[in-house]
């Protein structure tokens, strides 16, 4: 009841009429970095972060949630139409959504595309609604040590299981949490990495780190694949679904939301698994097998519906524990700390109406993305043909102008360019971005962490596993790091049987799979999500 | 000796590819067709994809035009690579294809249509939709 209170002055602060004005500027942003690919939620938020330090926190972080759902709604239009998944939790929508529009279906795939992510999304915010309290009351009762583990936790899992080289992945953790450490000791402020550069004394800003590594680097990165073969959509009019349609969709909107949600609010679930799962389920459900492959609609509305319900699900450890899984949900928690607010489980109890308001944004952007995106998906396929030097022109000069306003200290164009030409080689060699971005926001509060149960057992080393829950979480790390090498000679073992998984994305669509092939040697994606995607067919 | 056409996949362009095939078979010349894009974009729906050039050659076969389809992705304007192929097969026939074009849209884009007429050193044949 007390929730329900809660969320109704969320809702009645959400509501004014300023705040609904920014929700909207969220949502058709979103959508727009959702639909071009390589330009990301992740990108938006940091580029736009400079530009919010003067609005109020609630009226920033609305919009910063418009922007985050939109990315998801904005990602299967392409999808859909270009068979150029912008991220990799839409591979699959990729795979059966194409096959559709080929068919001359676009309409009804963007259709359920657009409802299944609604449906998704607004019940994925309603069971934050529901589990964030509780996560939060559990939560407040753990110690320093357990906060460490679960950390420590969160950063292995990211690395270990997202992204497709684990040692590409602990190499981009390891630079991630190094520039954390720039700055001074919090404890005994002693100084950490400054190289004698009384700049740097400080630390570095993380809006000027994140602004370097999404924005500086991809544009780089793409200035750097500019000229190829154009692509050319599928034309479409307005979505639409018949009754068939919608017969076929509702089931797995539902299935999809229930393998998404779950799976978001582990520290380590990402998008990508659910919706892989969402698809063998539908395809091993459905009435019409034989239409896998060649465009069933199932395939689009539950993978769609689980990618949705993954990215509520993401919040619910990032509002509850202070805990960022995916790069957007890292930019916003930095963007916490811009504000001056402190993550973690007191959030919920020192800015109640902050966090409210922002929940209830989420299901007033949801339906605010339903009204933008139903009517005018083919408007945004149009975005597709926007001449890329000016967009990353665009995207270089905001850049550059929000890292500077950052400090007004011509020093951050340094670290600027500097970051920015460390992001392009990163993407270059293959490194996941994700792990440094997480590195960075949670290494400096994981120290804060260890240090703490250091201090609580005066500097007794097994002072980190004083706590029994701490245990078990460094248990889940160990089996997390293990269970690959186990499952790899297993296998190796049996004689390397192809898994299901691989079946469905190798041995069903053989087509689908090479155009990923394609646009991979075209660049055309960002590199990480297409070494993610490549990886999910691999792996598993 | 050739017809050199520039070719979208629009009524415009479809008008001037028809008329240069006329032209071409008329004259017994090698017919050239232009298609290209800056490359700058993701998307370029004038740009034909593989599907469509193999559907256009066969067209030509069944005309039976002697017949080249050039899609050059260099970065240049299309108005470059048309004349570009003009000076190359010293074409004695410029086609292209003209657009309804609003006097604001003249001011702010370039009309590649008016570069070749000027530009190019073959006659140019101007077609409407």
């Amino acid at each position: 009841m007390e929730t329900l209170n809660l969320l109704m002055q969320g809702f009645a602060t959400a509501a004014t009429p300023m705040n609904l004005l920014f929700a909207l500027v969220g949502v058709v942003l979103g959508t727009a970095v959702g639909v071009l690919p390589g330009i990301g939620p992740a990108m938006a938020v940091a580029l736009l972060l400079p530009v919010t330090y003067n609005l109020e926190p609630t009226s920033a972080f609305i919009m910063f949630a418009g922007i985050y759902y939109g990315g998801m709604y904005g990602g299967s239009t392409t999808s859909i139409l270009l068979n150029t998944p912008g991220e990799s939790a839409t591979v699959i929508t990729a795979i059966e959504g194409h096959k559709m529009a080929k068919a001359g279906r676009a309409a009804q795939a963007l259709a359920t595309a657009a409802i299944g992510s609604f449906v998704a999304g607004t019940i994925g915010t309603a069971l934050l609604v529901a589990f964030a309290p509780l996560v939060v009351k559990f939560a407040v009762s753990l110690g320093a040590p357990t906060y460490l583990a679960i950390m420590v936790l969160a950063l292995i899992a990211v690395t270990a299981v997202l992204g497709s080289s684990k040692l590409r992945g602990f190499a981009s953790l390891g630079i991630g949490l190094a520039i954390g450490l720039i700055g001074l000791d919090p404890v005994s402020g002693q100084q950490r990495l400054i190289f004698g550069q009384p700049l740097l004394i400080d630390g570095l800003d993380i809006v000027v780190v994140a602004v370097a590594i999404f924005a500086v680097g991809e544009a780089l990165w793409t200035a750097a694949h500019l000229r190829r073969k154009p692509m050319s959509t599928i034309p479409v009019g307005r979505p639409w679904m018949g009754r068939q349609d919608w017969k076929r969709s509702w089931k797995p909107w539902l299935r999809g939301t229930a393998y998404g949600f779950p799976f978001g609010a582990l520290p380590a679930g990402g998008a990508e698994i659910p919706t892989f799962l969402s698809y063998i389920t539908e395809k091993k459900l459905s009435k019409h097998p034989e239409e896998f492959g060649h465009g069933a609609i199932e395939g689009v509305a539950g993978p769609e519906a689980a990618n949705n319900a993954s990215a509520a699900g993401t919040l619910t450890p990032m509002l509850a524990l202070g805990l960022p899984t995916n790069a957007t949900a890292a930019v916003m928690l930095a963007a916490f700390i811009q504000f001056g607010i402190q993550p973690g489980p007191l959030l919920f109890e020192k800015e109640p109406d902050l966090v409210w308001a922002l929940i209830a944004s989420l299901f007033i952007g949801n339906t605010l993305l339903l009204l933008v995106n139903l009517p005018l998906a083919p408007m945004w396929a149009k975005l597709l043909r926007l001449p890329r030097p000016y967009l990353y022109a665009g995207i270089l000069f905001f850049a550059t102008l929000g890292a500077y306003a950052v400090n007004l200290q011509a020093f951050d164009l340094v670290i600027l360019l500097v970051l920015g030409s460390l992001g392009f080689a990163m993407r270059r060699y293959g490194l996941p971005v994700l792990p440094l971005i997480i590195g960075l926001i949670l290494g400096p509060r994981a120290e804060e962490q260890l240090r703490q149960s250091l201090q609580l057992s005066g500097g007794e080393i097994s002072g980190l596993w004083s706590e029994p829950l701490a245990i078990v979480i460094y248990c889940i790390v160990v089996v997390v790091l293990l269970l690959p090498l186990i499952i790899a000679l297993v296998r190796k073992a049996r004689g390397g049987r192809p898994s299901t998984l691989e079946e469905v994305t190798m041995g069903a669509t053989p087509e689908a799979a090479e155009h990923h092939a394609v646009h991979r040697s075209a660049g055309t994606r960002n590199p990480q999500d297409t070494e993610n995607a490549t990886e999910n067919k691999e792996k598993v | 000796m050739s017809v050199v056409v520039g070719y979208i996949p629009t009524p415009e362009g479809e008008a001037a590819l028809e008329r240069a095939i006329r032209e071409a078979r008329s004259g017994g010349t090698l017919l050239v067709v232009v298609n290209t894009s800056r490359g700058d974009a993701l998307v370029d729906q004038r740009f034909i994809q593989q599907q469509q050039a193999e559907n256009l050659a066969r067209r030509l076969e069944a005309e039976g035009v002697e017949h080249l389809l050039l899609q050059p992705l260099r970065g240049h304007d299309p108005a470059e690579e048309v004349l570009e192929a003009a000076r190359e097969h010293h074409a004695d026939l410029v086609v292209i294809g003209l657009r309804r074009r609003s006097p604001v849209g003249k001011l702010i884009l370039g009309s590649t249509a008016q570069r070749i007429l000027l530009q190019a050193e073959a006659p140019v044949l101007a077609v409407k939709a």
